[in-house]
């Protein structure tokens, strides 16, 4: 009997360790859900005359992917970008940091599941959107909001569990 | 010869390599602010360091906004701001009290607390336990004398 209460908070420690242990700590809330996408003007990587705005990602909803030709990850997700694209997800890429050349000849040699790239050379814009490592994917609803974040790659799970409802209810 | 070393001393030193080249030097109070900011603010890509420790890219383009928003008379609560409004309070190392964060701030107070009472209880208890008796000279000495 006197061992009740010191074995109950053992047990509740363990629990709350447990807990612990489960969750990632490389994965930082991002505080711009539910805000509408930062104002930004990029040049687009194939004609860096045109430029691109959040004003041309609304009316639909829109995975905005943070990608860069130096990055492993994005290589990684790839194929399911190139998957959801072949069925009609529209994916806007902003290329983060990079050489638009070397940006070019990655998607050539990839594929391209963007239907827009624009570049963000110095990062700044990637700055505004919280981005702090590629690849990341955020989720726009049809006004502009962002409804979701993925840090590092896109997975099936992420896209099944996550994205595919938000897309459903908001499209 | 003095001057070189100590011009070898100031490049060498993890301080130097802190600081960005940056456009806009600052005044001496403002140099200040930039390093309390600095050292204040998380990297979100090595998480335990802070953006002034950290060799990180963002780091570095961190430190640059900061620099660059102290150049241009921002106060550091706005500076701040611009931080968590974009990577959240996960970048303040001392986050603000909230619904969120207020077990981290009393946290440590209850567990204090707790731990008091239960001493002054352990302690109480162990006053009231009922004392052996004390002994009876008179008794020891015939238990000695039987002995003998």
């Amino acid at each position: 009997m006197r061992y009740v209460v010191p074995v109950a908070l053992l047990l509740g420690l363990l629990v709350l360790l447990a807990l612990g242990l489960r969750q990632d700590p490389s994965l930082v809330p991002s505080p711009l859900i539910g805000k509408p996408a930062p104002e930004f003007t990029l040049p687009m990587l194939e004609d860096a005359e045109q430029t691109l705005t959040p004003a041309a990602l609304t009316g639909r909803p829109v995975l905005v992917n943070f990608f860069a030709s130096w990055c492993a990850g994005c290589q990684v997700e790839h194929p399911l970008l190139m998957r959801l694209a072949g069925e009609g997800v529209e994916i806007v890429g902003l290329d983060y940091k990079d050489e638009p050349q070397a940006a070019r000849r990655w998607l050539q040699r990839h594929g391209n599941p963007y239907r827009i790239v624009a570049q963000d050379r110095d990062g700044l814009a990637g700055l505004d959107w919280g981005v702090y490592g590629v690849p990341e994917t955020y989720v726009l609803d049809a006004d502009g909001t962002i409804v979701y974040k993925q840090v590092g790659p896109l997975t099936e799970r992420a896209w099944e569990q996550h994205i595919r409802p938000l897309l459903g209810r908001t499209s | 010869m003095i001057a070189m070393l100590a011009a070898a001393v100031v490049l060498f030193s993890p301080l130097v390599w802190s600081m960005t080249p940056h456009a806009e030097a600052l005044t001496a109070a403002q140099e200040a602010r930039y390093r309390t900011l600095i050292h204040e603010l998380r990297c979100l890509v090595c998480q335990n360091q802070t953006i002034a420790d950290s060799n990180a890219d963002l780091a570095t383009d961190l430190r640059e906004q900061v620099h660059q928003r102290i150049a241009a008379g921002q106060s550091d609560d706005q500076i701040r701001r611009y931080v968590t409004d974009r990577y959240g309070d996960f970048v303040l190392y001392k986050p603000p009290m909230s619904a969120r964060t207020v077990l981290l701030w009393v946290g440590p107070f209850v567990l204090l607390l707790g731990a008091l009472l239960f001493a002054v209880r352990f302690v109480r208890r162990r006053q009231t336990l009922p004392v052996a008796a004390t002994a009876d000279p008179d008794r020891l000495r015939r238990l000695l004398d039987e002995e003998r």
